[in-house]
């Protein structure tokens, strides 16, 4: 049966090959509509305990009344956002250029990171919680009081996993580099940072979810008021209150925006890294 | 050890590991310093300082890319680090890639290369200088053994074209003779060299010199060295 001709088994392989392709594509719409299903799912459970069970507002508000409140107290809630936000990309951003020059100094010099890493350690294990009331009376406003905060706990992933990659720099291209007569720059930039990239982005992802609960945190501990107020003061605020609609809109806003910060690092170190590192090679076996 | 090296001699140093043959090549490459003894170089040029300008290529054991750069990117290198742009590097970038027959792949991605492949992008790296000298670092050890004859080929018709001096460290036998005109033998602890056989087989060699009476007597007599390398308490 080894003699079939060639021409035979031709449309048999490219129907095959069709079939692999609907397969693929099939899973993929899969993969957007089971979580989208699971989550109308969720909310109608939710809907319907709150109905059956007649459970009042004020412990409990079904997903209608949250929605409402989404959307009459935006008013309030969106300003929020925006001092949340800004606080943590802020801190995000001093996290990132202060945690990869510090991990070049830590790379560079055996002794800076001898004299150093200790502080960094306790900077990074002491509860932020804790530290906050201080910070809050050494700042002259709160902002900048959550901003240290949110830029401490940051910091940290950043800078352990960067000074890490800095020192796993393959040996054999530092050799090839020192052979060509590469300058110290040369080799920082054309082969230390390069190969540092993937872990760098680690920390970021780590980094970004930090911040914004850092923010979030700080603000609880510094309880401000008034128009300056981020999503926590607002969710404190509702809860004294007793506006639960209000406390639920702006948990879920909370959660919208980590899940979107998370979606963001991901994409940033997807399109980064697709080209050429291992974790974002599928794998063909 | 003491060794000297002719212009276009094709050294291998031979032997088991642990001998020092890859320190002796990197010695010779200015990576490292000798706790003792020098390096000279008679016929290359000296700077203002009195440093010898080494014109060699080296070869490492493993590809060695850097694998978030293109293929063209890797080959740039060498000159990069020297100063010379993209656009003024292109025409010698492309030269070398055609060397080892690589030129449609100037835009790929290493990963996206065979092992066989990766290896001949090190080689074109290490040539694009214009090396006068080539040090190779047992480059073709983790190859299949047909890639490697492959390799070893298009490396022997190489040197027949471009007469550089190659110093080639190996643990294999059959790939000294094969390619080296002469062999130097070395034995661990301490690292010394014990035997030198000259390889006068003219080239080009190929599967005829490869199946010849003469390469089984070569490889007979440099197995017998190497194996009067290995003292009785070696352990391999």
């Amino acid at each position: 049966m080894t003699d079939i001709p060639e021409s035979a088994s031709e449309p048999a392989l490219a129907a095959e090959r069709n079939a692999e392709r609907g397969g693929v594509s099939h899973e993929r719409l899969l993969r957007v509509v089971i979580p989208l299903v699971m989550l109308a799912a969720l909310i109608g459970l939710w809907a319907w305990y709150v109905k059956a069970y007649n459970v009042p507002k004020y412990i409990l508000p079904g997903p209608d009344l949250v929605a409402q409140s989404l959307v009459n107290d935006w008013g309030v809630l969106g300003p929020a956002l925006m001092v949340t936000l800004s606080i943590t990309f802020q801190a995000l951003a001093i996290a990132l250029v202060g945690g990869v020059l510090i991990a070049i100094l830590f790379a560079s010099s055996r002794w800076v990171e001898v004299a150093l890493s200790p502080y960094m350690v306790i900077l990074q294990v002491t509860p932020i919680i804790a530290i906050a009331p201080l910070i809050l009376i050494y700042t002259s406003t709160t902002q900048q009081a959550l901003l240290i905060c949110a830029w401490i706990v940051a910091f940290f992933p950043v800078l352990s996993n960067t000074t890490q990659g800095l020192k796993s720099t393959d040996h054999n291209l530092l050799n090839l580099f020192e052979l060509y007569g590469a300058s110290r720059w040369q080799t920082l930039f054309l082969l230390k940072l390069p190969s540092a990239l993937p872990y760098f982005l680690a920390g970021l992802r780590i980094a970004g979810g930090l911040a914004l609960i850092a923010a979030v945190v700080a603000e609880f501990a510094a309880g401000s008021a008034g128009a300056g107020s981020g999503l926590a003061f607002r969710l404190l605020e509702s809860q004294y209150r007793l506006n639960i609609p209000r406390l639920f809109a702006a948990l879920i806003l909370l959660c919208v925006t980590g899940v979107a910060i998370f979606g963001a690092t991901s994409l940033v170190s997807h399109l980064l890294l697709r080209r050429w590192h291992e974790s974002a090679i599928r794998r063909e076996n | 050890m003491t060794l000297s090296i002719g212009e276009g001699e094709f050294v291998s140093l031979l032997g088991p590991s642990g001998c020092g043959k890859s320190t002796a090549l990197r010695i010779i490459a200015g990576l490292g310093d000798a706790t003792t003894g020098r390096v000279e170089w008679p016929t290359m040029g000296h700077d203002a300082e009195g440093k010898v300008e080494r014109e060699i290529g080296f070869v490492f054991q493993e590809p060695t890319l850097m694998p978030w750069a293109s293929v063209f990117k890797n080959v740039w290198l060498p000159l990069r680090l020297a100063g010379i742009s993209k656009s003024a590097a292109r025409a010698r970038v492309m030269e070398a890639l055609e060397m080892v027959g690589l030129s449609a792949f100037a835009d790929s991605y290493p990963r996206e290369l065979s092992g066989g492949m990766k290896m001949r992008v090190s080689i074109a790296r290490a040539l694009v200088t214009r090396p006068r000298v080539l040090l190779m670092d047992e480059p073709f050890a983790a190859l299949d053994e047909i890639t490697r004859q492959k390799l070893n080929d298009d490396l022997l018709r190489l040197w027949a074209q471009f007469g550089w001096t190659v110093v080639f460290v190996t643990h294999s036998v059959f790939e000294s003779v094969y390619l080296s005109t002469r062999i130097v033998v070395m034995a661990p602890r301490p690292g010394r060299v014990i035997d030198e056989i000259l390889v006068d087989a003219p080239s080009p060699r190929g599967l005829a010199f490869r199946t010849s009476p003469e390469y089984s007597e070569m490889t007979r007599r440099a197995s017998q060295s190497l194996h009067s390398a290995l003292g009785a308490n070696d352990h391999l």
